[in-house]
């Protein structure tokens, strides 16, 4: 197995690293904060972040310079910074590792990020159920404030970046980076139409940078090591760095993987995470979180970037690759992820809220082998009715494993509505049902 | 009244955000601390706290899972049913909750000790099954560990098999003193 220099991961895999800032300035942390203050201009740290070819990890992949350039430039008022914690892709749990291990990278990130749009205040919008992970994060905080890092002044510069920690309470939907403000701003997490974009009116009506905590992560180290560096790792020029990969589901190993972009997902999941658990060989993997379609085993030599496996028919998203052996239904793995974004569907726009329940009605029907033939075509008719037709990118998740399942593994679902079928043959009929003459 | 109660903490609050409503949902997080759940005293409280109308506290208390508007048992139970967790068993978890505890998804005990959620992702698909209890998560679940918590927590209330700040793989370096067992 080739082995890669990790960047986020490589503070907290060193025996006895605890995450304190003690233990994060011995590993040189808070040194791309003194490299930048009052030394670079906001517009310049911009541009390397820009050449870095950084793009953001929480699932879009939108390149994250390019994203803080979009703020007005003359704009005098305020602007804000949310670091999106409120990983939720189910498949996806890097971004806990993060914050419990290493918060002051995360910290250092915002800082940076901050600087370079000008923004003076910073919420981290964590979800709810980190307990630990919230009060990991107001322990940084508060030694980051006593050190100077954080506040007013940082470090006799005369900039200010204040930063909290605000918890979400148990919302899927909040991940999306309009509905994440509205819950920040209290209200029910419904996304917003778009445009205008948090870029010009995001929280509080005001400029807004919504960055994933991964991609913060990033930050202070394409600042020490310069964005050349940055670029020349993984798969460039489109899908620079490395990313943390989040391996689930059937293989021996399963955890976090930080890994350049580009290696194959034959490498990710046979060598890294061990291979599959038992003799039984791959059947399925989703390639990045609930929301992609789902791959075969055909496409395990695709390279792990944004366009190979765009290429390929799904999506690289937040960096979850969930493995399932032989012997797994399909039908059943997809009525699961449909069971999650039914549940999580916020209700906003009509074809999403009504959609999602019939989905998960026709695919509980052939699941317990009451289906019908043409169930099948409801569910693409249904599908189709869905995606592209909503306010934010739910509605093309949601749509994603059935489609997907149907499109490869469509005889497993025929089998279970033959079996209904077939059941109903037997089934006696009721007196009179077949004329009286 | 939590004004009463919790005066420097709501104003700390308070002071985090330029408008009010922000405060929202981290009052209503402390009215749920306070008693176990979201009383209608609470959130016309909180209304009047933030200068908004009782409806707006409660559309915004509604939309979240977490926030509770009916009472839990002491120790919520909330096992984690979407398909990464189900791939490696998270189903077999709830089988064990019925037999051991005589409870289904929604139910109680009839002392008040336990409730059981059947919940989606908590971002913890790499060590499922797993369950959160209250504030703390529980990984990697086996019946034995699932035993031994139960038991720790009838006993005292809290189980030091609960994890602690999270790392997998772990580091081989660290595995001694790794929280997750």
């Amino acid at each position: 197995m080739a082995q890669h220099e990790p960047i986020l991961l490589k503070n907290m895999s060193q025996p006895g690293y605890t995450g304190s800032l003690a233990d994060y300035e011995q590993a040189r942390g808070y040194q791309a904060v003194k490299k930048v203050m009052g030394k670079v201009s906001p517009t310049e740290v911009t541009q390397l972040v820009i050449k870095s070819g950084l793009r953001g990890r929480g699932g879009a992949g939108f390149p994250t310079g390019v994203k803080w350039g979009f703020l007005p430039k003359d704009y005098q008022g305020l602007r804000y910074l949310c670091c999106n914690a409120d990983e939720s892709e189910p498949g996806t749990f890097k971004d806990r590792q993060l914050i419990e291990r290493d918060p002051h990278q995360i910290l250092e990130g915002i800082v940076l990020a901050c600087y370079a749009i000008t923004a003076e205040t910073a919420y981290i919008y964590i979800r709810g159920e980190f307990v630990l992970g919230a009060r990991i994060l107001e322990k940084a905080l508060g030694e980051a404030r006593q050190a100077g890092y954080i506040g007013k002044n940082i470090l006799g510069t005369g900039v200010t970046v204040d930063i909290w920690v605000h918890r979400g309470a148990g919302a899927y939907i909040c991940g999306e980076e309009t509905a994440l403000l509205e819950s920040l701003e209290g209200k029910r997490g419904l996304p917003r139409v778009k445009p205008p974009f948090p870029a010009t009116h995001g929280l509080y009506n005001k400029p807004t940078v919504v960055n994933n905590v991964e991609t913060l992560a990033n930050l202070p180290h394409i600042i020490n090591r310069g964005p050349e560096w940055f670029a020349a790792i993984g798969s460039p020029p489109k899908s620079t760095g490395t990313r943390i990969f989040c391996v689930s589901g059937h293989v021996k190993r399963p955890g976090n993987y930080e890994v350049p972009m580009g290696i194959t997902f034959r490498e990710l999941i046979y060598e890294h995470a061990g291979g599959m658990r038992s003799q039984k060989p791959l059947k399925a993997f989703i390639p990045g979180g609930a929301s992609a379609p789902f791959l075969t085993p055909d496409h395990l030599d695709v390279k792990m970037d944004f366009e190979s496996v765009a290429a390929a028919g799904s999506m690289l998203g937040s960096g979850g690759v969930t493995v399932m052996e032989e012997g797994t239904s399909m039908v059943w793995a997809a009525l699961r992820l449909m069971e999650f974004f039914y549940h999580e569907s916020c209700g906003k726009c009509s074809p999403c809220r009504e959609g999602s329940s019939w989905l998960v009605q026709t695919m509980r029907r052939i699941m317990n082998k009451r289906g019908r033939a043409q169930d099948l075509e409801t569910l693409t008719d249904l599908c189709k009715n869905i995606a592209g037709r909503t306010v934010c990118a739910f509605g093309d998740a949601e749509v994603a494993p059935i489609m997907s399942t149907l499109k490869h593994w469509r005889p497993e679902y025929i089998a279970l509505i033959h079996e209904a079928e077939a059941a109903n043959l037997l089934r006696p009929q009721p007196v009179g049902a077949r004329g009286s003459a | 009244m939590l004004r009463d109660r919790y005066e420097e903490e709501i104003d700390d609050i308070l002071k985090r955000y330029p408008v009010k409503r922000s405060a929202l949902i981290p009052l209503l997080y402390l009215a749920q601390r306070e008693s176990g759940y979201i009383t209608e005293a609470a959130m016309t409280e909180i209304a009047s706290l933030l200068k908004l109308t009782p409806p707006q506290v409660y559309e915004t208390a509604t939309f979240y899972t977490m926030l509770n508007l009916k009472p839990v048992g002491t120790f919520h139970i909330q096992v984690c049913k979407s398909l990464m967790c189900a791939l490696v068993g998270s189903d077999t978890v709830v089988a064990w909750i019925k037999e051991k505890l005589g409870i289904g998804p929604g139910e109680t005990t009839p002392d008040g000790a336990f409730t059981l959620s059947l919940v989606e992702c908590l971002a913890a698909c790499g060590t499922g099954p797993m369950m959160q209890i209250n504030d703390d998560y529980y990984e990697r679940l086996t019946e034995d560990k699932f035993d031994r918590i139960l038991a720790d927590l009838k006993a005292t209330g809290s189980s030091a098999l609960k994890s602690g700040p999270f790392m997998w793989p772990e580091p081989l370096a660290m595995k001694s003193e790794r929280p997750i067992r």
